[in-house]
C-alpha cells in the first residue's frame, strides 16, 4: 500500500480475506452471513459459513467478531431483516443488557466493585487501558467469552484500574465458563473509573515510563494528557446466543456477554475531559510540534511564533522522519488550513506589516516570506531561510543588529519575526495587471420564475436585502462598507438593474441573449449601497410586483454566473454572487440540464456518475470565475431533483457555499433561510485569493482538498475564501526529515480585502519530526484525521465504487491501529484491542463517516442530498467535520436552568434517550428537538405552552417565546448554537415514534445506520478483527 | 399650339413627368441613334393641391397581364358600357357601379384633366404610422443634448396615434420598452452579434402572440405595444426617457474610438419592425455621431491611429471592413425595403461615419441621408424639423411603402429605374431586356416618398423599323403608384401620359425640337452617377465623354457626383444620394450651381458660374443645393470691416449687405435638407467652396495673359470650360468618321 493510498490504494493484501466478509456486511449486503447482522437473516450467525473464510486464515482473529455481532442478535431478531425499521422502544436497550436502566445507573455508581466481581470480570475478559506511553491509553476490548487469562489479572484490581487502563482481554482459547458474567458488576467497575476520571495517582504502568500524576497534574504543557481515558470497560454481556461462527467451544451456547457500550471510548467524554483540562486556558504557540486542545475545547491562543490552531491544524504534530515510517504507519500527514478563521474577541487580530514599495522580504530561492524561521547570521547582514536553507542578504532597509542570543534587536517589534500569523500589505507586483484592485462587489441574482414568486421568496429576499445591505462587512475602522452591490433578476432571460444614485427610478435592462452572456451596463450596476439607497429601495419594492403575474417557469443558470463573471471583469473587481435559484435550469441556454437522477445506479460501479458534475459549460465557468475572482453562493429552493452535483460545481470550486431548502415554504423555512443569508452576507471574507503552502526540505504539499481550483500542482486558487472555508493539504516525504530541525510549513495567502486592499496573509507552523512512531501516534489529532479522511473519501467516490472506498477506509483504519499495536504498544494478548490515546475515538468518527449519505449506498437517500453533502464537506474545517460526524445530543429535560454552564451532551445513541426526556440534537447542518413520548406535561407546558405532547402541531420551526426559566434557557441554548455555527439550522421538532423521527435517528451515529452501516460497537469489533488479522 | 417649353412645363406641372424626348422616334434603330434614350423623370407625389382624392377604387383592365387603369386615353363605348384598354386593346365591361355612365356623366378618371388621379383604397385597416428612433449615445454631451432636444421636439410633431419606439446604442444596443411604470425597462443586446428576425423575436419576447395572431389574424399592435406605442400614450414617458439618456457609459481609453454598435442597432431596428409591422409604413430614423466600430457593419476599428478609409484606400483595395460592412447594410436595406420600411440616416460628425457603406439603407428605402458636423447645428435641427413638414391638410409630406408600376404601349418597354427604389422583380410584357439602372421589372418598391422624390425611368423603343406606326399614333405610359398616405390610408395615384411617334427620317426636326435638354441632362447624369456608383470611376468619365456633349457635362464632370477628388467617400455618397432623389430643378442646381451677383450697379442678377464673375465690388450668392454661400468681394469686405453699414449715411450699403442674406434665408427655409450656410469674403478660407465651383477661366497659368481687369484667378490645373469646349468641338468634327 503506497502512502497515497488512503483511499485510492489497493486494499491491503493481508486484509483481503477479511475484507470480503467485511464489505458485504458493512455495505449492508444482505447475503453476507458473517457480518450481516442487520440485514441478514439471524441464521447467519448460527451457521458458520463465513467463518470458513476467516478461520482458515486466522481462526483466532475471527473470534471476536462473532461476539460483537452476536450481541446484536436479539436486535436482529426483533428487527427482522428490515434494517430501517425501529425496534420498539422497550426493546431498544434490551440487546445491550438486561435492565437497561439499571445498567445505566450502575455506570454512575462510584463505588469500587466487590473483589469477587472483579475477579469475575477479570476472568471473563476485558479491559484495561494503560498509559504505558505517557500519551497512550489502551483499550482492550475482549469480545470473547473465554476465560480470563492470568496475566491480565495483574492489572485487574480496581485500585489499579485507574482510568488510564482497563485491559480487557480474553484469549480466544479461554474456556467458555467465563461467559456468565455479571454484567452489572462489570459495568459498575468500569463506571468506577469513569465516574472519577482522575481518581488519584495512577498505578505504575507495566510499560514503565508512564506519566506520573496525570490526573492531578493538569499541566497545560502536556497536550497528551492521559486524563481523557475513562477507563472504560466493556461490560460483558450474558445471554448471548451462541453464535460464533468459527468459534469452537463458544458454540455450546453458554450465556453471552455483551460489551457495555459505556466501556468503549466515548467522544463526549473525550470532549468533556479536554474541556475540563484545557478549557479556558491559554494555549501558547511557542513550542514546536505541540498538540493543541481539541476543536471543541474553549481555549485562548497566544501567538508566539506558530499559527494558532484556529488557522492550521495537523493530523499529527510529529512527522515521521522517513517516508518508510510514514508508509508503515499509514497515518495521513495533512494540515487543515482555515486561513480566514474568525478569532474570538479576546485574541489579537492579525498585525498588518507594511514594507512600503519594496514589498515583503522573501527568500531569493524558495520565495518563502520573512518569518520566525529565518535565521539571521553574520551580524544580521544575512539570513538563512528555514525552508530551503538558502543564505540571503538582508535588504538594506531591513537590516538590524542581533543581540547576544543571535536574535534581531527588533524581534518583538516586527510581527513577521515573532509571530506565527500576520499579514503583509502587497505591492502592485502582487496585483492583477499591476493595478491596485477595486473593492469587491456583491451581486444578488434572484430567480423570479413562477415558483419563487409563488412561494413568496422573492418578496422575502427583497425585503430582507433592504436591511441586510446596511450590514455588509467592512474593513476594521471603516465607517461604511466599501463593498459595491448589484442586482439581477432572471428567469429565461436576465434583467440587470441600473441603480445609480443619480436616477429618479431604477432602470431595468433585459438581456435575452443567454447564449453569449454579457453585462449590459457598467456605470450604475455596481453601486455603493449608502449612495444609492433610495433607488435600491425603490427597486426592491418593485421587483416582487413586476413579476407578480409571471407564468415563466423555466430558468437558466450558467448564463447567470457568466453574467456575474462578466460584470466583475468589466468593473475590474472581484466579488461574490448570491444566486437564489428555484429549479434545475431547463431553458434553452448554455448549461441547460436534464434529469439524470437514476436510483438504479446506486450500489453499482456507475454510482460515481451521480456525484460527477456534467462536463462542459460548468467546467469552463469555474475556470472563468476563479480567474476573475468571482465566488458563487447558491441558494437552492428545489421541489425536485436539480442535479446539485452539476449546479454546485461552480460554487464548490470558487469557495462558495450551497444552501438547499427543499420544498421551501415561507412559514417554516423562511427564517432559517434568512439566517443563512444574513450569516453569508456578513461573513468575513477575502477575494481573488491564491494560496501557496511552502515546506522545509524533506517534505512537500502534494494534494489539496477544498473549495478551490487548481491550475497547476502548487497554486491553490480561490475566488474567495471566508472564515468557514478550510483547505486540507496533504504532505508527502521527499527525503528524510531531521528530528533536530523539525518540519516547517508556511501558508501564504494572497488576497483582496473587503476594502479592496491587496494583502498577503502568512501562517507559519513548525512540527516535530521523530523516528519513533510512538511520537507520531502520541501527537495525532483525531478531529483533523477524520477531516482528511472525509475529504479524501468524498473525492474518491467520484472515481471509484463506493464499496471500494469504504473498504479502503476500514482497511486504513485497521492498518493505522495495527501499526500502533505492533510498534508502540507493549506486548499483550492479541485479543486486546489497543488504541492509541490520541486516536481512541477515531473509530467512532470513521464509522460515522462511512454512514454519511454520500458513502452509504442507499436508494432511499436523495441523490441531490448526497451530492450536496459531499460538496459541502469538501470545504469544511476541522470543527465542522467533527460536529457533522458526531452530533451534539443535549438532554434538556434535566438541565439546570440557573446554571451558566452549557448543558453536557450525551452520546449519540438511542439508548441515551429516555421516554420522558427531551433532547436537542445538532450537527451544524440540522437541529432537532426530540420529545420523548412520556415527557412530562410540565416541561411541555413550559416549552410550548401546551397541555400535552398530543396538542403539539407539526411543522413548528421555533419555540414560542414564553416567560419561564426553562423556555428561556432552552431558547438561549438554541439561539446560542445558531449563532455559533457557520450555517443556520432549521429547528425540527420531532416526537418520539412520530414519522419524522426517522430523520432524527440517522444522526444517532453510534447506532447502526438507518440506511446501512454498522453500529459503533460492531464497527469496533470488526476493526479489531481486522487488526488481529494484520498482526498475525 | 403651345411651344415645346410650355408643353413640357405644363406636363411637369400636371403629371410630374419630364421626358427627354417629347416626340418619340418610332423604331428601335432610330431610337438608338438618338444616343439619349427615351426616358422620364417622374415625381410620383408631385404636389397637386388641385387634385382631390377620389373615394373609390380604380377600374382595371381585365387582362391578367395588363391590369392597366382606366384613363382618359381609353376609348369608351358609352352605350355598350365598354372601354378599350389603350395598352393592350382589351375591351372591358364597366363595373356595375358605372351603370350611370354617359358622355355627359363621365367619371373623373376619364376626364383629360385627370391624366393624374388619386384613388383612396377603402379596404383594409387604417395603418398606423411607425417611427422608430435609433439613437447613438457615443457622442459629446453637448451633441447628445442637442439631439435629445430635437427628438423630444419631434414627438410633439407626430400625430397622436403614431407609434414610436426607441433604440439606443453605444457599445450595447438597447431596445426600450415604453410606458413602464416606476421603472424603465430596456432589452439589451451585444453590439457584436447580429441576430436574425426570429432570434430577435424570441429575445424580445414577441413570439407568443403569434399563436393568437394565427387565430384572429388581427393586429400586431397588441403585442408590439411594449416597444412601439402611440405617442399620445407615452409622450411623457418617452420625453423623460430621452431626457435621462446618458452618454454611453463604457469607458473609452485614450487613443481609441468609442465602441459603436451601429450595425447591430440597425439590424435590430429592422428586425423589430420586420416582426411587428411587416408591410406597413414605418420610418427608422438613425442618428449617428460617428462610424460603427464594432460588430457587423463596422467600418473602422476602434484604434484612432488607423483612420477611416479614404478614396485612396478604396482604390488601393486597402479597406479592411468596407466590403463586409457594405454587405451587411445592403442586406438590411433589402430586408427593410421588402417590408416597406424606410431607413433614414442622420450622421453628424466631423469625420466620416460610414455613409459609403450604409448608403443603400437610404437609397434602397427612400430614406433621408443627412450629413452635418454636429447635432448642435441648425443644419441638423432645421433639417430634422423639416422632415415633419405638413401639407395644407395637415398630413405629413411623406408617404410610405409605395410601389410604382409602369404600363407601356406595345412599342415601348421599360428598361429600368434610377432613384431611391428597389426592384420588385415583376416581369411583364412591358419589361425590356435591356437593363438600365434597376431593371428587369415593371414594378419598384419605393418605401419612402416625398413630394420631391423623383425617379428616372428609362425606356426602350422596341418597334421594328419595318413595322411603321400609323401617322398620329401615340405611345402611352401609365405610372401606377400605390402608397400608404401619412393619414394611414392606402392610396393609388395613376398618371397616364402619351407622346406622339415620329419617323426619324422624315420628322427629325420635330423630334429634335421636342428634346428636353434639362431633363436629358439630369437623366444622363443619373445614369452616370449610377454607373459611377457601380463601376470604376474613370471609365464612367470616359463613357460620359463619349456620350455627351454640352456645357452641362463640363460641370457634371467636375461635380462631386462623379469626381471623388477632394471628397471623402462619405461625402460622395451623400451628394449622390441627394442627386438621385431630387427633382429636376434641384438636380440642376446641384450640377451647375446658381450664382447671383449683388452690387450697386443694378438689381441682383444671375451671373456666369465663372471666375470672371468674382469681382471686388460684388457680393455673390451661390447656391449649390448643399451649400448657400455668400461671398463678399474684396472691396465690399473692406467696407464691411470698416463698419460702413452701421453708419446712417451708408444705409444703402447696409441694404446691399442684407439683400443676399434675405435671399439666402428664403432658400434655406424651403430646401430639404437644409443647406450649409456659409458667409465668407475675399480671401476667407471658406471662399474655397466658391472657387472650386466656378469655371476656372482664369488660372495661374493664364492670368497674366488675360490681364487682371476682372475676375479672380483660380489656382487649379483643371481645364476651363473654354478649353473643354474647344476640345469637344475638335472631337465632334473628327469623330464623324
Amino acid at each position: 500500500m503506497s502512502q497515497q493510498g488512503y483511499v485510492a490504494a489497493p486494499p491491503y493484501s493481508q486484509a483481503q480475506p477479511g475484507m470480503g466478509a467485511y464489505q458485504g456486511g458493512f455495505g449492508s449486503g444482505p447475503t453476507q452471513p458473517l457480518y450481516g447482522h442487520y440485514g441478514g437473516p439471524p441464521q447467519a450467525f448460527s451457521a458458520p459459513p463465513a467463518g470458513m473464510m476467516k478461520s482458515s486464515v486466522a481462526p483466532a482473529a475471527s473470534m471476536p467478531l462473532p461476539a460483537g455481532s452476536s450481541q446484536y442478535n436479539p436486535n436482529v431478531q426483533q428487527n427482522g431483516s428490515h434494517p430501517q425499521s425501529y425496534p420498539a422502544p422497550p426493546a431498544v436497550s434490551a440487546p445491550y443488557g438486561q435492565p437497561p436502566h439499571s445498567l445505566y445507573n450502575s455506570m454512575a455508581s462510584p463505588g469500587p466493585p466487590p473483589t469477587q466481581q472483579l475477579t469475575n470480570q477479570m476472568s471473563s475478559m476485558n479491559l484495561g487501558s494503560h498509559g504505558k506511553f505517557s500519551m497512550c491509553s489502551f483499550y482492550f476490548l475482549v469480545q470473547g467469552l473465554q476465560s480470563p487469562p492470568p496475566p491480565a489479572s495483574s492489572v485487574m484490581p480496581p485500585g489499579l484500574q485507574s482510568p488510564h487502563m482497563s485491559p480487557l482481554m480474553s484469549p480466544p482459547q479461554s474456556p467458555p465458563e467465563s461467559m456468565p458474567m455479571a454484567s452489572q458488576s462489570m459495568a459498575g467497575t468500569s463506571m468506577a473509573g469513569m465516574g472519577r476520571p482522575f481518581p488519584g495517582p495512577p498505578p505504575p504502568g507495566p510499560g514503565g515510563f508512564q506519566q506520573p500524576g496525570l490526573g492531578s497534574a493538569g499541566q497545560p504543557g502536556y497536550p497528551q494528557q492521559a486524563g481523557q481515558f475513562g477507563g472504560y470497560m466493556a461490560g460483558p454481556q450474558q445471554n448471548m446466543p451462541g453464535a460464533f461462527p468459527g468459534a469452537q467451544s463458544a458454540m455450546a451456547g453458554p450465556p453471552q456477554k455483551k460489551l457495555d457500550p459505556d466501556s468503549i471510548p466515548s467522544i463526549t467524554h473525550v470532549i468533556e475531559d479536554d474541556q475540563v483540562k484545557q478549557g479556558g486556558q491559554v494555549f501558547t504557540t511557542n513550542i514546536r510540534g505541540q498538540v493543541p486542545p481539541l476543536v471543541t475545547t474553549d481555549f485562548t491562543v497566544t501567538d508566539q511564533g506558530n499559527a494558532s490552531p484556529r488557522f492550521i491544524r495537523c493530523t499529527t504534530y510529529s512527522l515521521p522522519c522517513t517516508a518508510d515510517l510514514a508508509k508503515q504507519c499509514q497515518v495521513p500527514l495533512a494540515a487543515i488550513i482555515k486561513p480566514f478563521a474568525s478569532l474570538p474577541k479576546n485574541e489579537t487580530p492579525l498585525y498588518v506589516v507594511n514594507h512600503g514599495d519594496t514589498g515583503p522580504v522573501r527568500c531569493n530561492r524558495c520565495k518563502a516570506y520573512m518569518c520566525p524561521y529565518m535565521q539571521f547570521i553574520d551580524g544580521g547582514r544575512r539570513y538563512q531561510c528555514g525552508f530551503c536553507n538558502c543564505v540571503n542578504e538582508v535588504p538594506v532597509f531591513y537590516f538590524q543588529h542581533l543581540d547576544h542570543m543571535g536574535r534581531r534587536v527588533d524581534f518583538y517589534e516586527r510581527p513577521e519575526l515573532s509571530l506565527g500569523s500576520y499579514e503583509f500589505v502587497a505591492t502592485l507586483d502582487y496585483c492583477k495587471n499591476n493595478k491596485p484592485p477595486n473593492p469587491p462587489a456583491y451581486i444578488f441574482m434572484i430567480d423570479v420564475s413562477y415558483n419563487n414568486i409563488k412561494s413568496g421568496l422573492v418578496k422575502l429576499i427583497c425585503d430582507e436585502l433592504k436591511t441586510l445591505l446596511e450590514k455588509l462587512p467592512r474593513e476594521e475602522g471603516m465607517e461604511t462598507s466599501a463593498i459595491k452591490v448589484g442586482f439581477v433578476t432572471y428567469n429565461k432571460v436576465l434583467h440587470f438593474y441600473n441603480v445609480k444614485s443619480a436616477l429618479a427610478q431604477p432602470q431595468m435592462m433585459v438581456v435575452s441573449d443567454t447564449a453569449e452572456m454579457f453585462v449590459p451596463l457598467l456605470d450604475g450596476f455596481l453601486v455603493n449601497y449608502q449612495d444609492s439607497r433610495a433607488v435600491i429601495y425603490n427597486l426592491l419594492d418593485q421587483i416582487p410586483d413586476m413579476f407578480a403575474d409571471t407564468a415563466e417557469s423555466e430558468t437558466v443558470f450558467a448564463p447567470v454566473i457568466q453574467a456575474g463573471v462578466e460584470a466583475f471583469k468589466a468593473a475590474e473587481c472581484s466579488g461574490k454572487l448570491f444566486i437564489f435559484q428555484s429549479s434545475m435550469p431547463t431553458a434553452e441556454a448554455p448549461g441547460k440540464l436534464k434529469n439524470r437522477d437514476d436510483k438504479k445506479l446506486v450500489n453499482t460501479d456507475k454510482e460515481k456518475t451521480l456525484f460527477q458534475p456534467q462536463k462542459g459549460v460548468y467546467e469552463q465557468l469555474s475556470k472563468d470565475c476563479v480567474a476573475s475572482g468571482c465566488c458563487v453562493d447558491l441558494f437552492l429552493f428545489p421541489s425536485q431533483y436539480t442535479d446539485i452535483a452539476t449546479m454546485a460545481d461552480v460554487p464548490s470550486h470558487t469557495g462558495g457555499s450551497v444552501y438547499k431548502y427543499s420544498n421551501f415554504q415561507i412559514e417554516t423555512d423562511g427564517e432559517h433561510f434568512l439566517r443563512d443569508l444574513r450569516k453569508d452576507v456578513q461573513k468575513s471574507i477575502g477575494f481573488d485569493a491564491i494560496m501557496r503552502v511552502r515546506t522545509s526540505t524533506g517534505f512537500r504539499a502534494t494534494d489539496f482538498f477544498g473549495g478551490i481550483y487548481m491550475n497547476n500542482t502548487t497554486d491553490v486558487e480561490m475566488a474567495a475564501v471566508d472564515c468557514d472555508n478550510g483547505v486540507t493539504v496533504e504532505f508527502k516525504h521527499d527525503d528524510t526529515l531531521s528530528e533536530e530541525t523539525g518540519a516547517l510549513m508556511q501558508c501564504a495567502l494572497l488576497y483582496t480585502t473587503i476594502g479592496g486592499q491587496r494583502r498577503l496573509r502568512i501562517h507559519n507552523l513548525s512540527l516535530n519530526c521523530s523516528s519513533q512512531l510512538s511520537e507520531l501516534y502520541k501527537s495525532c489529532e483525531t478531529d483533523s484525521l477524520i477531516n482528511f479522511f472525509a475529504k479524501s473519501a468524498y473525492r474518491a467516490i467520484l472515481n471509484q465504487p463506493l464499496k471500494n472506498v469504504r473498504e479502503i477506509l476500514v482497511n486504513q483504519t485497521a492498518h493505522m491501529l495495527a501499526c500502533y499495536r505492533k510498534n508502540c504498544a507493549s506486548p499483550s494478548a492479541a485479543s486486546q484491542l489497543i488504541l492509541p490515546d490520541a486516536m481512541k475515538v477515531f473509530p467512532v468518527y470513521m464509522n460515522s463517516l462511512m454512514k454519511t449519505a454520500p458513502l452509504v449506498g442507499s436508494t432511499e437517500l436523495s441523490t441531490d442530498d448526497r451530492a450536496h453533502q459531499r460538496l459541502s464537506v469538501m470545504a469544511m474545517g476541522v470543527e465542522d467535520t467533527q460536529l457533522l460526524l458526531y452530533p451534539r445530543l443535549i438532554p434538556l429535560h434535566n438541565i439546570d436552568v440557573n446554571s451558566e454552564k452549557p448543558a453536557t451532551p450525551v452520546r449519540c445513541s438511542e439508548e441515551r434517550l429516555t421516554d420522558s426526556g427531551i433532547f436537542l440534537l445538532e450537527n451544524g447542518q440540522s437541529m432537532f428537538l426530540w420529545l420523548g413520548q412520556a415527557s412530562s406535561p410540565d416541561l411541555i407546558q413550559s416549552l410550548f405552552n401546551l397541555p400535552s405532547l398530543a396538542h403539539l402541531q407539526g411543522h413548528m420551526c421555533a419555540l414560542p417565546e414564553l416567560d419561564n426559566p426553562l423556555s428561556r434557557k432552552v431558547r438561549s441554548i438554541i439561539s446560542g448554537l445558531l449563532e455559533k455555527r457557520s450555517n443556520s439550522m432549521k429547528l425540527q421538532i420531532v416526537r418520539q415514534k412520530d414519522k419524522p423521527e426517522m430523520l432524527f435517528r440517522q444522526f444517532l451515529v453510534e447506532d447502526k445506520g438507518l440506511h446501512g452501516g454498522a453500529s459503533y460497537m460492531d464497527f469496533l469489533c470488526y476493526v479489531h478483527r481486522e487488526i488481529r488479522q494484520l498482526l498475525t | 399650339m403651345t411651344t415645346f417649353p410650355e408643353y413640357i412645363a405644363q406636363n411637369e406641372e400636371r403629371d410630374g413627368v419630364r421626358f427627354s424626348w417629347n416626340v418619340w422616334p418610332s423604331s428601335r434603330l432610330e431610337a438608338t441613334r438618338m444616343v439619349v434614350p427615351v426616358a422620364a423623370l417622374f415625381t410620383p407625389l408631385k404636389e397637386r393641391t388641385d387634385l382631390p382624392p377620389i373615394q373609390y377604387e380604380p377600374v382595371l383592365c381585365s387582362r391578367a397581364t395588363c391590369r392597366a387603369v382606366l384613363n382618359p386615353l381609353c376609348q369608351v363605348d358609352y352605350r355598350a358600357k365598354l372601354w378599350a384598354c389603350n395598352f393592350c386593346y382589351q375591351r372591358n365591361q364597366f363595373p356595375p357601379s358605372y351603370a350611370g355612365i354617359s358622355e355627359v356623366n363621365q367619371p373623373a378618371e376619364l376626364l383629360p384633366l385627370f391624366s393624374t388621379i388619386e384613388y383612396v383604397v377603402q379596404r383594409g385597416p387604417q395603418m398606423p404610422l411607425v417611427f422608430l428612433y435609433v439613437v447613438d449615445t457615443c457622442m459629446e454631451d453637448e451633441d447628445l443634448q442637442a439631439l435629445k432636444e430635437s427628438l423630444q421636439m419631434s414627438l410633439s410633431l407626430l400625430p397622436p396615434t403614431a407609434l414610436v419606439g426607441l433604440i439606443t446604442f453605444g457599445r450595447m444596443v438597447q431596445v426600450h420598452e415604453l410606458g413602464c411604470e416606476g421603472i424603465s425597462k430596456s432589452y439589451v443586446f451585444r453590439g457584436t452579434k447580429d441576430l436574425n428576425a426570429k432570434q430577435l423575436q424570441e429575445m424580445l419576447g414577441l413570439t407568443k402572440p403569434s399563436a393568437a395572431q394565427g387565430r384572429g389574424g388581427i393586429p400586431h399592435c397588441e403585442f408590439s405595444c411594449r416597444f412601439l406605442q402611440p405617442v399620445q400614450k407615452i409622450d411623457m414617458n418617452l420625453t423623460d426617457l430621452l431626457g435621462e439618456l446618458q452618454r454611453d457609459p463604457w469607458p473609452v481609453t485614450q487613443g481609441k474610438r468609442p465602441l459603436r454598435s451601429l450595425g447591430v442597432a440597425m439590424s435590430i431596428a429592422v428586425g423589430l419592425l420586420e416582426c411587428t409591422f411587416p408591410n406597413t409604413g414605418a420610418r427608422i430614423m438613425t442618428f449617428i455621431g460617428g462610424p460603427a466600430t464594432q460588430g457587423p457593419g463596422m467600418v473602422v476599428g476602434d484604434e484612432l491611429k488607423t483612420p477611416i478609409r479614404s478614396w485612396h484606400d478604396i482604390e488601393k483595395d486597402n479597406t479592411k471592413f468596407m466590403k463586409k460592412a457594405t454587405k451587411h447594410y445592403e442586406s438590411l436595406a433589402n430586408r427593410a425595403s421588402s417590408n416597406g420600411h424606410i431607413i433614414d440616416i442622420y450622421a453628424c460628425a466631423l469625420d466620416q461615419t460610414g455613409l459609403l457603406e450604409m448608403k443603400c439603407c437610404t437609397n434602397y428605402t427612400g430614406g433621408y441621408m443627412v450629413m452635418a458636423d454636429s447635432f448642435n447645428t441648425s443644419l441638423f435641427k432645421q433639417t430634422f424639423q423639416r422632415v415633419f413638414t405638413k401639407d395644407v391638410q395637415g398630413s405629413f409630406k411623406m408617404a410610405f411603402a409605395a410601389t410604382l408600376e409602369i404600363k407601356t404601349s406595345r412599342e415601348i418597354k421599360v428598361s429600368g429605374a434610377i432613384g431611391p427604389c428597389v426592384s420588385l422583380n415583376a416581369k411583364g410584357p412591358c419589361v425590356s431586356e435591356n437593363e438600365i439602372g434597376t431593371g428587369g421589372t415593371c414594378q419598384w418598391k419605393v418605401c419612402g416618398l416625398d413630394p420631391s422624390t423623383t425617379l428616372a425611368l428609362y425606356f426602350e423603343v422596341v418597334n421594328q423599323h419595318n413595322a411603321p406606326i400609323p401617322q398620329g399614333g401615340r405611345g402611352a405610359i401609365q405610372f401606377v403608384t400605390q402608397y400608404q398616405h401619412s393619414s394611414g390610408q392606402r392610396r393609388i395615384r395613376v398618371t397616364t401620359t402619351a407622346r406622339n411617334w415620329a419617323d426619324a427620317q422624315t420628322q427629325i426636326q420635330s423630334i429634335a425640337a421636342s428634346f428636353d435638354q434639362e431633363a436629358a441632362a439630369i437623366l444622363m447624369a443619373r445614369l452616370a452617377v449610377y454607373r459611377a456608383e457601380t463601376e470604376e470611376g474613370p471609365d464612367v468619365l470616359r463613357w460620359l465623354d463619349r456620350q455627351l456633349i454640352r456645357l452641362f457635362m463640363f460641370h457634371l464632370r467636375r461635380s462631386p457626383f462623379l469626381q471623388v477628388f477632394n471628397n471623402s467617400p462619405d461625402e460622395s455618397s451623400y451628394y449622390r444620394h441627394h442627386f438621385n432623389r431630387q427633382d429636376l430643378t434641384q438636380a440642376l442646381i446641384m450640377i451647375q450651381p446658381v450664382l447671383y451677383a449683388y452690387s450697386f450697379n443694378g438689381p441682383p442678377e444671375p451671373v456666369l458660374l465663372d471666375s470672371s464673375s468674382i469681382l471686388p465690388d460684388r457680393i455673390l450668392l451661390m447656391d449649390t443645393f448643399f451649400q448657400i454661400l455668400i461671398y463678399h468681394g474684396e472691396t465690399v469686405a473692406q467696407w464691411r470691416k470698416a463698419g460702413y453699414q452701421d453708419m446712417p449715411e451708408y444705409e444703402n450699403f447696409k441694404h446691399l449687405l442684407q439683400a443676399p442674406v434675405d435671399d439666402a434665408q428664403e432658400l434655406l427655409h424651403t430646401r430639404f435638407p437644409m443647406p450649409r450656410y456659409i458667409d465668407t469674403e475675399h480671401g476667407g478660407s471658406q471662399a474655397r467652396f466658391l472657387l472650386s465651383k466656378v469655371n476656372p477661366s482664369q488660372t495661374h497659368n493664364n492670368m497674366y495673359t488675360w490681364g487682371q481687369e476682372s475676375g479672380a484667378p483660380i489656382l487649379t490645373d483643371d481645364v476651363s470650360l473654354q478649353v473643354f469646349m474647344d476640345h469637344l468641338k475638335k472631337l465632334a468634327v473628327s469623330s464623324a468618321a
